[in-house]
């Protein structure tokens, strides 16, 4: 036996399987993790599907605000819809402003969708071009941000957000507001 | 006979090439460009656009194959017919006739998705390991087969020696 030889084969081989260890530890829902998280979250100003207003986020300094990107022809979107009409009936009394954001979509498919939905506690912002999704780094919907009252991205969610998960992030964000302590 | 053709033919690319031109059809440069009066200067101004739309249109199409789409498998938005990826082609072309650099377009990319976006990586922190894995490989490969050759081609007496060892061994074992 060749000792040496050996220790040289089980070195490349150990290696190896670190490099494989190292990847399987990946957690692969963070390759989608958002650069954004803890910037300024990019301005916008959009117009209010159904009516003549615009919002820019500008404008909302000083309040949380949830921002969930769907569309009509997206299933996920169907699923989460409840949870984020709960936690609208929850948290906007208390001052938090939810906004969907029509995307890659058309206002008529919107319209009809939300009717088939039982309506929208909250209003829709119309992003004709994407450009708003892509200035956030949208994958695809549905995609939920949480915007800290100063006006950065405290998280994200990509797919279908969970009623715990919502809760948490508001939570988190409203409690900090109350200390005066909100992230950069 | 010869000569006649070559001058049908140039008279042939002569004739309708300034009339044909896009400029014909953009004001008083153009007609002047149709007309003859003044071909350089008159299609001057019309060509430099051309030429920096076409040059827009080159750097667009190099950033957007180097751009993940984000909704495709494994594809660029070039390739990709997506909604999405058109939008992000027109985004790319705006930004670098706005000015832009295509390093400044890729950084927007990047600082909005991540380094994911990028069909190749940057060579920097843990993806520096796909660069220098397979350059680690093949020096690796060409000392085993060095190696592995030397001992092929190693003389015949020597591994005869070598053979003959064991055989004392047992010998003295015997004894």
């Amino acid at each position: 036996m060749n000792w040496k030889r050996a220790a040289i084969g089980m070195a490349g081989a150990g290696a190896i399987i670190a490099l494989f260890a190292f990847g399987m530890k990946q957690d692969p829902r963070d390759i989608g993790a958002s650069p954004l998280k803890g910037r300024t979250a990019p301005d916008f100003a959009l117009k209010v599907m159904d009516g003549p207003d615009s919002v820019r986020l500008a404008d909302l300094r000083g309040k949380v605000v949830v921002l969930n990107f769907y569309a009509s022809w997206c299933l996920e979107c169907r699923d989460e819809h409840a949870v984020l009409q709960e936690a609208a009936a929850a948290y906007v009394p208390k001052g938090v402003q939810f906004f969907g954001v029509l995307y890659n979509d058309n206002p008529e498919n919107g319209r009809s969708y939300l009717q088939e939905m039982g309506g929208q506690a909250y209003p829709t912002l119309l992003d004709p071009r994407t450009r708003t999704a892509i200035d956030y780094g949208v994958y695809g919907v549905p995609e939920t941000f949480f915007i800290s009252p100063d006006g950065h991205v405290a998280s994200k969610k990509v797919g279908p957000i969970t009623p715990a998960e919502i809760d948490t992030a508001i939570r988190q964000l409203m409690a900090q507001v109350q200390t005066g302590s909100v992230p950069r | 006979m010869t000569t006649a053709i070559a001058l049908a033919l140039a008279l042939a690319l002569a004739g309708p090439g300034p009339a044909a031109s896009p400029a014909q059809a953009t004001g008083a440069q153009g007609q002047a460009t149709a007309k003859g009066d003044t071909p350089v200067s008159g299609a001057a101004a019309p060509s430099n656009n051309a030429l920096r739309d076409s040059a827009v249109d080159a750097q667009t199409r190099v950033l957007a194959a180097g751009l993940r789409c984000p909704v495709c498998q494994g594809q660029s938005i070039q390739d990709s017919e997506a909604p999405l990826a058109g939008e992000m082609r027109e985004l790319i072309r705006e930004k670098l006739r706005q000015g832009d650099s295509p390093a400044e377009v890729r950084a927007y990319f990047v600082s909005k998705y991540g380094e994911w976006i990028l069909l190749q990586p940057e060579a920097h922190g843990f993806t520096l390991a796909v660069y220098l894995l397979p350059v680690l490989g093949l020096l690796a490969g060409a000392v085993v087969v060095f190696l592995a050759a030397r001992r092929w081609t190693r003389p015949v007496a020597a591994g005869a020696a070598e053979a003959e060892e064991p055989t004392v061994s047992v010998t003295e074992d015997r004894s």
